[in-house]
């Protein structure tokens, strides 16, 4: 086209970004994606194709890793680990610092590399994926330095597996590597079977950093391959990918103790306020609902916009949208790339062509042939409507009203996800009003999609549990190095006679600031070593623990503040030192023994301990490189059950309570299953103690049983199996119908781990700027 | 008539501003939408940083763009040495922006600038100079740099300089209207600036390094735009800060909602600070994306600038020869 044309249509051309140097090296590695395993390459094998979406070429062959491969794997990566660990901090350090180092020199070979395989524009490979998966790697350099000092009460986990999505293939990666490596893990990642080129390229980058071999294995396949890691000898399983596979992993994890953390969907509502720089939002939606094709899984997907400029807004995000440019990943002035695979574009056509409620826009934009789909924006749907509530990972945008701040959270919050949200609004009542209130793990004011190293990314409800990123980040890749020791069994007592008070009591259950008898009518007598009767206790089923729950819902205890919560735990403290002696005597009765007296007084020390936390266990603000700050902020895991553990009834008791009170939780508990009777009178403190209904309910009855309706129970967010293994195996296999946050417990003295267990991280982003 | 002669018309037409678009004759003060605007600082911050990076424009296309830059500059002279010579000097590079042999290698061996801005005082020089071209002459008048003389004057001036033969005055707001909010001041002052014009355009300049906020210029964006300024233009050139990406994509918002509610395609013209033919490729193409390509014209984009030509020469030479070039190599405005 020749310039005097151009000056007149003033078209923008192409700007193709070389390809060559990325195609070069992967001839040079031999056409295959194919394992690195302790240091070493190989075996090759032209398994499975590995294509560029953009133009459906192949792009490499792929091993598909066997069973007995990943096995070798894993048993490199375990033989690795205690030395990596005992390297020790700054000498990790150096070398996740060479990793970063290497990285940035080989950054445009990665960029292109991961357009060619994922079908990314260009620009996002190159500004955003690689810079801040290098910076991840730097962040954590430091995270190892300082972890000696920093963290002297954690160690490393072990071996992780990890498993990670073809969303963001190298970022991902470093998000899964660069805290394992730096706490002195070693790893096992398997790669995405539709983008394995730039785990490769980093397993060759990992060589030239020096990595030990055996610290960091790459295994390339499919989900068979995936299969195989999750049931093989690792310490840990760090999953990020869909909440379907989720779910089977924790399924698969239930019984054998690995740790666990799940990065996965999301439906992440994005609110726009009437009072909102409107303009600057729909820009933003580019960035949530069009940034790498829409297939984000804390993508901004769910508009809602105030009633009262809904109609306003939608006719300028459409003229925004004709303006997005859809094309060659390559393409340096590309908005929106190829969808990843013929696949999951059929996927995104079938969801969108299902839908018949309200109006489909797509943007008036020519769509190339091959694996793109237009960007889309679906307004007038009502939450009842299924792409408000099903995640479409692609870039279809789907869009409400609401009339007030109230409906707005309401409608944000009818979701079973909750990974991110964002809001706008010039208003800062408004915006530090909606952030706490909205579910999800990352809130974004006036922005969207911002990320770093430093600040917390994970998800609450069936986005998944652990956090990416940060301080908090490393608790996912480290154990304390005080465990507790595990609760045995205790068989009850047995006994025939009966009649223990002159006048007969009725220990009940109590559920929602009241006593209340159990739904199946059933009591279970509890005897006294020597076999005399103590007294009756009610046999809790399903339906007291759904009452329970219920009354767990409608207390507003989380939204008491810090201080108040602290004292009504010292009121409880001090009425139940009031009473030690009964208490005492009751243990002694129930357990034999004459250790009552001291459990009693441990039970007050830690009502004490967690009364003086409740106003000091605080969040962090983050040193991210914006002007702004993100806040870590600890909010209650929200509504928690704990199976309290057979021995010491009335501490078994006391603690989790006190912990989960102390971070703002509600909580059912299920008492000592032999020695119940301490449950059962310990609510008579708290019936004087001004603790609101539905904060502490008290179940009775037998664990096993009710172990499998907790851990099935939607409303509940999580469940401390503080008994025995058998317990915690019925919560755990039933746990993954809400992607339930299951933990087992810590020392009684380690306080920071039970208050870790009560809250759950926050990450607020607010910029800043006039 | 020839087809070739249609061609040559059409060119000519062009490099011609404000012969085809109406003008903006403005409309009432309306407060509730001008204080409705909102310009949240760090996301347009966000969107100016990353999109550079979003729009590449590359080899023949970069050589068009550049070409395009030329024909909407306002080549300026604005200090107090000018001289009748001085001016004949930039006049004369008005009308022979580039090497000819560039231009015509290029395929455009007529560009023009956009115009010439000088000083009330040198509008005739200018008007002189430039006989026989179309290229406009632009006046900075109403006491320029500030604006602080009185209404009177600045009037007066105006009425002087359209008698000079200046078809284009650059009006500087009072900044204090926009500060102390006295919002119906600003209308008020505009729209004489505008009834004192006559058919010479009004290009408003904001000061927007002066306003204190984006969101005040958002606001004073409209209000002048509602008082029937033909332009809109951020800076004197001599504040402290001149044109920035942030201000314009708030001024080029503003001119969208006007357009959108008016029908009146308003004119924007950044100022001081745009050097490179890099930054004038970011600039054209974000007025493309917020705008669209009828603003890419010289009726409707004009960038205040001075060295920015020369810079754009050596990138049109190195198109050409596939070399670096020298500054020595092109003549001097």
């Amino acid at each position: 086209m020749s310039i005097e044309t151009i000056f007149d249509t003033m078209d923008y051309g192409t700007a193709p970004e070389d390809r060559g140097p990325a195609l070069q090296w992967i001839k040079n590695h031999g056409g295959i994606a194919g394992p690195y395993i302790n240091g070493k390459w190989g075996p090759f094998r032209d398994d499975l194709t590995v294509c560029n979406p953009a133009t459906g070429e192949k792009l490499s062959g792929m091993t598909q890793t066997s069973a007995k491969e990943v096995a070798e794997a894993v048993k490199c990566a375990r033989a690795a680990q205690p030395s990596w660990e005992a390297l020790g901090g700054p000498a990790r350090a150096k070398v996740l610092y060479a990793i970063a180092r290497i990285m940035q020199k080989h950054a445009r070979l990665l960029a292109v590399m991961e357009s060619l395989d994922n079908g990314k524009p260009i620009r996002e490979s190159r500004d955003i994926d690689i810079p801040l998966a290098i910076r991840h790697f730097y962040h954590h350099a430091g995270h190892a330095q300082l972890m000696k000092t920093a963290l002297p009460d954690r160690k490393a986990l072990g071996v992780c597996g990890q498993i990670i999505p073809w969303n963001f293939p190298l970022l991902m990666l470093a998000w899964k590597i660069a805290p394992a490596l730096a706490m002195g893990n070693t790893v096992v990642l398997k790669p995405a079977e539709y983008t394995p080129m730039t785990a490769i390229l980093f397993a060759d980058i990992c060589s030239q950093a020096e990595v030990p071999p055996g610290v960091v294995n790459i295994i390339t396949g499919d989900g068979s391959t995936g299969e195989s890691l999750v049931e093989s000898d690792v310490d840990k399983i760090a999953f990020t990918g869909s909440t379907a596979v989720g779910r089977k992993i924790q399924d698969s994890v239930a019984t054998n103790g690995k740790s666990l953390t799940l990065e996965l969907g999301g439906k992440s509502p994005y609110i726009v306020f009437d009072d909102a720089d409107i303009d600057s939002a729909i820009e933003g939606l580019v960035d949530a609902i069009w940034f790498n094709q829409g297939q984000v899984c804390c993508a901004g997907s769910r508009l809602l916009v105030h009633e009262a400029i809904a109609e306003d807004f939608h006719s300028r995000l459409k003229v925004r949208m004709d303006k997005l440019r859809i094309g060659d990943p390559l393409d340096k002035s590309i908005d929106v790339g190829a969808i990843v695979d013929p696949i999951q574009l059929l996927q995104i056509k079938k969801l969108v062509a299902a839908n018949d409620a309200g109006e489909t826009y797509h943007a008036n934009i020519t769509v190339p042939d091959g694996c793109y789909y237009p960007p889309t924006l679906i307004t007038g749907l009502q939450p009842s409507d299924t792409l408000m509530q099903e995640e479409i990972f692609g870039p279809v945008l789907v869009s409400t009203t609401f009339r007030t701040p109230s409906e707005a959270i309401e409608v944000a919050n009818n979701t079973r996800y909750g990974l991110a949200a964002t809001l706008w609004t010039e208003n800062i009542n408004l915006a530090l009003e909606i952030a706490p209130k909205l579910v999800a793990g990352v809130v974004w004011v006036n922005a969207t999609n911002l990320f770093d190293a430093a600040a917390g990314f994970g998800g609450l409800r069936e986005s998944g549990f652990g956090r990416e990123g940060g301080w908090e980040g490393l608790q996912a890749y480290t154990k304390t190095t005080n465990p507790s020791v595990p609760a045995k069994a205790v068989a009850a007592f047995k006994g025939t006679s009966a009649g223990s008070d002159p006048v007969d009591r009725t220990a009940k259950l109590y559920i929602g600031g009241k006593q209340a008898r159990p739904d199946g009518g059933y009591s279970q007598a509890i005897y006294a070593p020597k076999g005399q009767f103590l007294g009756h206790v009610p046999i809790a089923n399903r339906k007291d623990v759904r009452n329970a729950v219920q009354a767990q819902t409608l207390c507003a205890w989380g939204k008491s503040s810090g201080h108040l919560r602290a004292q009504i735990l010292y009121y409880v403290a001090e009425n139940l030192s009031a009473r030690r002696e009964s208490f005492a005597k009751r243990i002694d009765e129930m357990c034999g023994g004459k250790a009552g007296l001291e459990e009693v007084k441990d039970a007050i020390d830690i009502l004490f301990c967690y009364a003086a936390w409740a106003d000091k266990f605080e969040g962090r603000a983050k040193s991210v490189p914006i002007r702004g700050i993100a806040l870590a902020m600890r909010e209650p895991v929200g509504r928690i059950a704990a199976l309290c553990p057979d021995a010491t009834p009335l501490l078994g008791l006391v603690a989790p309570m006190a912990a989960a009170l102390a971070t703002g939780n509600t909580i059912t508990l299920c008492a000592s299953q032999p020695f119940p009777l301490s449950g059962t009178d310990f609510y008579h403190i708290l019936e004087t103690s001004d603790v609101p209904a539905g904060a502490v309910n008290i179940l009775t009855g037998q664990q096993s049983e009710l172990a499998a309706h907790i851990g099935a129970h939607m409303d509940l967010d999580s469940v401390w199996c503080l008994s025995t293994q058998e317990v915690a195996s019925s919560v755990k296999e039933k746990a993954s119908s809400n992607v339930k946050r299951i933990w087992q417990g810590a020392a009684l003295d380690d306080h920071n781990s039970w208050l870790d267990a009560g809250t759950e991280i926050k990450t607020i982003w607010v910029p800043y700027g006039e | 008539m020839h087809i070739s002669q249609m061609e040559q018309l059409s060119k000519s037409i062009a490099h011609l501003p404000l012969t085809i678009e109406p003008r903006n004759v403005g409309m009432k003060l309306d407060l509730d939408w001008a204080l409705a605007l909102q310009a949240n600082t760090s996301a347009i911050e966000r969107r100016c940083s990353s999109f550079p990076g979003r729009r590449s424009i590359k080899k023949e296309h970069q050589a068009a763009w550049l070409a395009r830059s030329v024909s909407c500059i306002d080549l300026t002279t604005l200090s107090g040495d000018d001289t009748a010579g001085r001016v004949r000097r930039i006049c004369a590079k008005a009308r022979q922006p580039v090497r000819q042999d560039i231009l015509n290698r290029i395929g455009l061996p007529n560009l023009k600038t956009g115009a010439v801005c000088v000083y009330h005082d040198m509008v005739g020089f200018a008007v002189e100079a430039l006989k026989g071209t179309d290229i406009p002459v632009a006046a900075v008048s109403t006491g320029f740099p500030a604006g602080l003389s009185p209404l009177r004057l600045r009037i007066e001036e105006i009425h002087e300089s359209v008698k000079a033969g200046a078809s284009e005055i650059d009006i500087v707001i009072s900044r204090r209207h926009v500060l102390t909010q006295n919002w119906q001041a600003l209308y008020d002052e505009v729209a004489a600036f505008r009834a004192a014009c006559g058919d010479a355009h009004v290009k408003a300049i904001l000061a927007t390094g002066e306003l204190g906020s984006l969101r005040n210029v958002g606001r004073a964006s409209l209000i002048c735009m509602m008082a029937g300024a033909d332009f809109i233009k951020t800076s004197t050139g001599k504040e402290s800060i001149n044109a920035t990406l942030p201000v314009t994509l708030v001024m080029l918002r503003a001119i969208r909602a006007y357009y959108d509610r008016t029908g009146f395609r308003v004119g924007y013209k950044p100022a001081g600070g745009i050097s490179k033919a890099k930054d004038a490729i970011i600039y054209l193409a974000l007025v493309k994306e917020e705008l669209g390509n009828r603003w890419l014209r010289p009726d409707l984009f004009r960038f205040g600038a001075s060295s920015l030509l020369g810079d754009i020469e050596r990138q049109l030479e190195h198109h050409l020869t596939g070399a670096y070039s020298a500054n020595h190599r092109h003549p001097i405005g």
